[in-house]
C-alpha cells in the first residue's frame, strides 16, 4: 500500500494528508456545516409538526392497510394507459429527436445557426420538467392522455437529442470520408456511415428513456394528464387510503417490470 | 490520363506542403510515391479527389478539370476516382456486401440505398470482384469480423465497384503484416493491368515499392525529386529523398522562394 | 463454374421469418390501435389552440415585478435541497452497507435492496403527495420527499461502489482482529469517500431540480410559487419563474459538473 502513495505522504506518514489538504477538508466541512445551519435555522417549518411527523406517518400507513383490491380492474386499465403514454411518447420523441440530434452535433450540423437552434431546442426541452410541460399541455389540450403524451414527448426530445448528438460526435470520421471519396450524397453518407455507427447508442438511449418515461407517466394524472395518477389523485382526494396503497403497489410492480423488460431488451439488442 | 500541373497546397497560412508540383500518370501503370513522413504524399493524393482543397494548380483527369468543379459536379466526378485507405475505412457494423456496394452510392437511388436493393448488375459485379480478390464467401459477414488483409480487400473492391478511371491508395499496406502486405501489393499490381487502370500508391516500404511498381516517384517536402523506373532508384537517390528534417528544409526553401 | 450470383439480401436481424413478421405485425397493430383509440377531441384541440395563444400572449413579456416572491421561493427550494441532500446521504450510508452483497448478510441485504427499489420506483411527485397528506403542506414535506429521492439514487450507487472495493484491506484489518466498525472506518470508508462526495454534489443538483417540481403538489419551494402563478392565470409571472428555473438549473448543472471534475 505504502509505495502506491506519493513520497511526501510516506515521509510524514503519521498524518494521512498534507497540511493543504487538511485545511481544505476542514474548510469544506465548516462550509457544509454553516450552510446546513443556515438552511435549518431559516427554513419555514413548524417544528411541532416535524416532531409529530413519525406518528402522523405511522397513522397514515395504518390507514392504508390492508390494500383494497376491489377497484383493481380500473386500476389495471389506468396502468395500461400509462404504459401507452410512455410508449407512444417515446416513439414520437425518438422520431423528432433524430433531426434535432443531427443539427446539434458539431460534426454533422450544416452551419453555426442550425447548431444553435439545435442546442436551444435541447436545453429548453431538458430544463423544463415533465410536470411543467404537462401543466402547459393540459391547459391547451384539456385534461387527458393526449396532454400527457405530448408532455412526455417534449421532455424526452431534449434527453434523446442530447445523448444521440453526443453519440454522433463520437463516431469514427474515416468511413464518412471514404464515402465522400466515392461521390456519395450527404444523405446517403448519413445512411451508410453515420446511422450504423450510432445505432447501438440509439437503441440504448431509447430503451433507457422508455424506462424513465414509464416512471414519469405515473405522475401525469396528478395534473390531469391521464394515466394511473388520475386514480391516485381521486383516491387521495376521497381519503380512500386502502385504494391509495393498492395503486402504489401496482405502480411499484409496473416500474419493476419496466426495468426488467428494458434490461432484457438492452441485452437482446446490444 | 491524370495530369497534375503546378499543384500547390498550403494548410492555413503556413508554408506550402505541395509546391507547384507536376505529375502525369497514364495507362495501366502502378506508380509508387515514396518520401519521408511529412513530405506531402497524403496531401498530394487527397488533393486529387479534393478531400483536401488544393490552393492552386490544376488536376485534370481524362479531360475533366477537377479544381473547377462545384459541389454536385465534384460529387459526380469523384465517382471516377477510387480510393483505398491505410485504415481501410470500412463501416464496421455493416456487412461486407453493403460495404462493397457503398462504392456505388454515387450511382444508385436513395431508395435502393436505404432498402439495400442493389441493381442486379452491381451485385453481379460485386460478386465477380469479391471472387477475384478471394472474399466472396464473406458477403454476409460483418466487416469487423474480418482480418486486416481481408478488410483491405473489401476496401479495394469498394473502390473498384466505382468502375474508376484511376485508383489512389494511401499506404494501403501499412497496417498489415509483411506477408499480407505483399499479397495486397501484388493484387493491386495485377488489378492495374487486368483492368487497364492507373494506380498511385503512397508507400513507406521501399523494397515493396521497387518490387511491385512500374514507376517510382520520390517526394521531398512538396516537390518531386525523383521520377523513374524502380531499377534507377539507387542509394544516392534514396539518401536524397530521405535526407533532412521537414520543417528545417521547408523553412530554408521558403526563404529562397 | 456456373453464372455469378446477381441477387443478394441483407441477412435479417431476426432469423425466423415467422417471429420477424409476427413482431412487425404486433408492433403495427399496437401502434395503430393505441393511436386510433386516443381520445382526441378535435374541437377541444382547436379550442386549445386559442387557449395556447392566450397563454402565450399572456406570458409575454415575462413579468419580474414580484421578484421578491421569486427569490423567496428559490431560497426555500435551495434550503429544501440542501437539507434533503444531507439527510439523504446520512440515511444512504448505512443503507448502502446493508445493500452491498460483499459486506452484508443475506436477509439484511434483501431488506436494503428492497428499500432502495421502493425509493427509486416512486416518482418524487407521488412521494410528495403522500408526505403532504401526512405532515401537511410546505417545505417539510418537500424535504422528506427529496430525502427519499436521494436515498434511491445515492444508496444504490454507493452500494455498487462498496461491492467493488478492494477486499484485501478489509481482510488485513480482520486479520489483526479489528471489530466490524473499525474495519468499516479504516478499510472501507476511505475507499468509498470520493464517490460519496461526488454523489452528494450531484444529488444536490438533482434535488434542486426536483424541488422545483414537488412544489407543484404543495411541497414548498419555487414549484409552489409556480403552481400558484399558473393557477391564478398569471402567465407572465409563471414564464418569469420558469425562465429563472431554467437559468438556475443550467448554472447549477455547470457548477456541479465543475466541482465534480475538480475532485475526481
Ligand atoms: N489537415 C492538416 N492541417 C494542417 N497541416 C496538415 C494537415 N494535414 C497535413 N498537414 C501537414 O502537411 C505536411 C504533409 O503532410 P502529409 O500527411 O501529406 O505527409 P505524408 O507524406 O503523407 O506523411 P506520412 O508518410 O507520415 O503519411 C505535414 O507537415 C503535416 O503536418
Ligand atoms: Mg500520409
Amino acid at each position: 500500500m505504502m509505495n502506491a502513495q506519493p513520497l511526501h505522504q510516506t515521509l510524514d506518514h503519521w498524518s494521512r494528508f498534507t497540511l493543504r489538504q487538511r485545511l481544505m477538508r476542514y474548510g469544506s466541512m465548516m462550509l457544509v456545516f454553516l450552510v446546513v445551519a443556515w438552511a435549518l435555522s431559516s427554513i419555514d417549518v413548524i417544528w411541532e409538526w416535524v416532531w409529530d411527523a413519525p406518528s402522523q406517518m405511522g397513522d397514515l400507513f395504518g390507514r392504508m392497510m390492508p390494500p383494497d383490491p376491489s377497484n383493481l380492474p380500473s386500476i389495471l386499465e389506468a396502468i395500461w394507459q400509462t404504459v401507452n403514454i410512455a410508449t407512444l411518447a417515446t416513439m414520437f420523441a425518438v422520431v423528432v429527436s433524430l433531426p434535432v440530434a443531427y443539427i446539434s452535433a458539431q460534426n454533422t450540423t450544416p452551419n453555426a445557426v442550425t447548431l444553435w437552434i439545435g442546442r436551444f431546442i435541447l436545453v429548453s426541452s431538458r430544463s423544463v420538467n415533465t410536470i411543467i410541460w404537462a401543466l402547459l399541455f393540459v391547459a391547451i389540450f384539456g385534461p387527458g392522455i393526449v396532454a400527457g403524451i405530448v408532455a412526455i414527448m417534449f421532455r424526452s426530445i431534449g434527453f434523446l437529442g442530447k445523448l444521440l448528438g453526443e453519440a454522433i460526435e463520437e463516431i469514427d470520421q474515416r468511413p464518412v470520408e471514404a464515402l465522400e471519396a466515392c461521390g456519395a450524397s450527404r444523405f446517403k453518407i448519413v445512411l451508410y456511415a453515420i446511422v450504423p455507427q450510432v445505432l447501438p447508442a440509439f437503441f440504448a438511449v431509447s430503451i433507457l428513456r422508455w424506462d424513465i418515461n414509464l416512471r414519469e407517466s405515473t405522475v401525469l394524472g396528478l395534473v390531469g394528464a391521464g394515466g394511473i395518477g388520475m386514480i391516485l389523485q381521486g383516491a387521495i382526494d376521497t381519503f380512500n387510503w386502502p385504494e391509495v396503497s393498492m395503486v402504489l403497489i401496482t405502480i411499484l410492480a409496473l416500474v419493476v417490470l419496466g426495468e426488467v423488460v428494458s434490461s432484457y431488451l438492452r441485452k437482446k439488442i446490444l | 490520363m491524370l495530369k497534375i500541373t503546378k499543384l500547390t497546397k498550403r494548410y492555413g497560412s503556413g508554408d506550402p506542403v505541395l509546391k507547384e508540383l507536376d505529375l502525369t500518370v497514364e495507362g495501366d501503370q502502378l506508380t509508387s510515391v515514396i518520401g519521408s513522413s511529412g513530405a506531402g504524399k497524403s496531401t498530394l493524393l487527397r488533393c486529387i479527389n479534393r478531400l483536401v482543397e488544393p490552393t492552386s494548380g490544376s488536376v485534370d483527369l481524362n479531360g475533366t478539370e477537377f479544381t473547377a468543379l462545384h459541389r454536385r459536379e465534384l460529387r459526380n466526378a469523384r465517382r471516377r476516382i477510387g480510393m483505398v485507405f491505410q485504415s481501410f475505412n470500412l463501416i464496421d457494423r455493416l456487412t461486407v456486401m453493403e460495404n462493397v456496394q457503398s462504392g456505388r452510392l454515387g450511382y444508385i437511388s436513395t431508395w435502393a440505398a436505404l432498402t439495400r436493393r442493389y441493381p442486379r448488375e452491381d451485385i453481379r459485379h460485386a460478386y465477380e470482384l469479391m471472387e477475384r480478390v478471394g472474399i466472396a464467401h464473406y458477403a454476409d459477414r460483418r466487416a469487423d469480423e474480418l482480418s486486416g488483409g481481408e478488410r483491405q480487400r473489401v476496401g479495394v473492391v469498394r473502390a473498384l465497384m466505382q468502375r474508376p478511371e484511376i485508383l489512389l491508395a494511401d499506404e494501403p499496406t501499412a497496417s498489415l503484416d509483411p506477408k499480407t502486405s505483399e499479397q495486397i501489393m501484388s493484387l493491386l499490381r495485377d488489378l492495374a493491368s487486368e483492368l487497364k487502370l492507373p494506380v498511385i500508391i503512397n508507400i513507406h516500404n521501399v523494397t515493396e515499392a521497387k518490387e511491385y511498381s512500374d514507376r517510382i516517384v520520390g517526394m521531398r517536402y512538396g516537390r518531386i525529386i525523383f521520377d523513374d523506373k524502380p531499377g534507377k532508384l539507387e542509394k544516392a537517390e534514396m539518401d536524397e529523398i530521405y535526407a533532412g528534417v521537414p520543417a528545417m528544409d521547408r523553412a530554408e526553401v521558403g526563404a529562397v522562394a | 463454374m456456373n453464372a455469378v450470383k446477381d441477387t443478394w439480401h441483407k441477412p435479417p436481424f431476426i432469423k425466423s421469418p415467422a417471429l420477424r413478421y409476427g413482431l412487425y405485425a404486433a408492433v403495427a397493430i399496437y401502434v395503430v390501435l393505441t393511436l386510433a383509440t386516443l381520445p382526441i377531441d378535435w374541437d377541444r384541440v382547436s379550442d386549445g389552440m386559442r387557449r395556447a395563444q392566450r397563454i402565450f400572449s399572456g406570458a409575454f413579456p415575462p413579468n419580474f415585478e414580484r421578484s421578491g416572491l421569486l427569490i423567496d421561493g428559490f431560497l426555500e427550494s435551495l434550503k429544501i435541497a440542501i437539507l434533503a441532500t444531507v439527510g439523504g446521504i446520512a440515511l444512504s450510508v448505512p443503507l448502502a452497507f446493508m445493500a452491498a452483497r460483499n459486506i452484508s448478510v443475506k436477509p439484511v441485504y434483501f431488506l436494503g435492496r428492497g428499500i432502495i427499489i421502493v425509493a427509486r420506483s416512486f416518482h418524487p411527485v407521488i412521494v410528495a403527495i403522500i408526505f403532504v397528506k401526512a405532515v401537511g403542506f410546505g417545505p417539510f414535506a418537500g424535504a422528506l420527499t427529496l430525502v427519499v429521492y436521494s436515498v434511491g439514487f445515492v444508496a444504490k450507487l454507493l452500494a455498487e461502489r462498496i461491492e467493488e472495493i478492494d477486499f484485501g484491506q478489509v481482510e488485513a484489518m480482520r486479520s489483526v482482529g479489528a471489530g466490524f466498525i473499525p474495519t468499516l472506518a479504516y478499510a472501507v470508508f476511505p475507499q468509498i469517500m470520493p464517490r460519496l462526495v461526488g454523489l452528494g454534489i450531484y444529488q444536490l443538483d438533482s434535488n434542486l431540480r426536483a424541488s422545483a417540481v414537488v412544489g407543484i403538489v404543495g411541497a414548498g419551494g419555487i414549484g409552489a410559487t409556480l403552481a400558484n402563478a399558473f393557477g391564478r392565470y398569471d402567465y407572465d409571472f409563471a414564464l418569469a419563474i420558469t425562465m429563472v428555473i431554467v437559468g438556475v438549473i443550467l448554472v447549477s448543472e455547470a457548477v456541479s459538473g465543475f466541482i465534480r471534475k475538480r475532485i475526481a
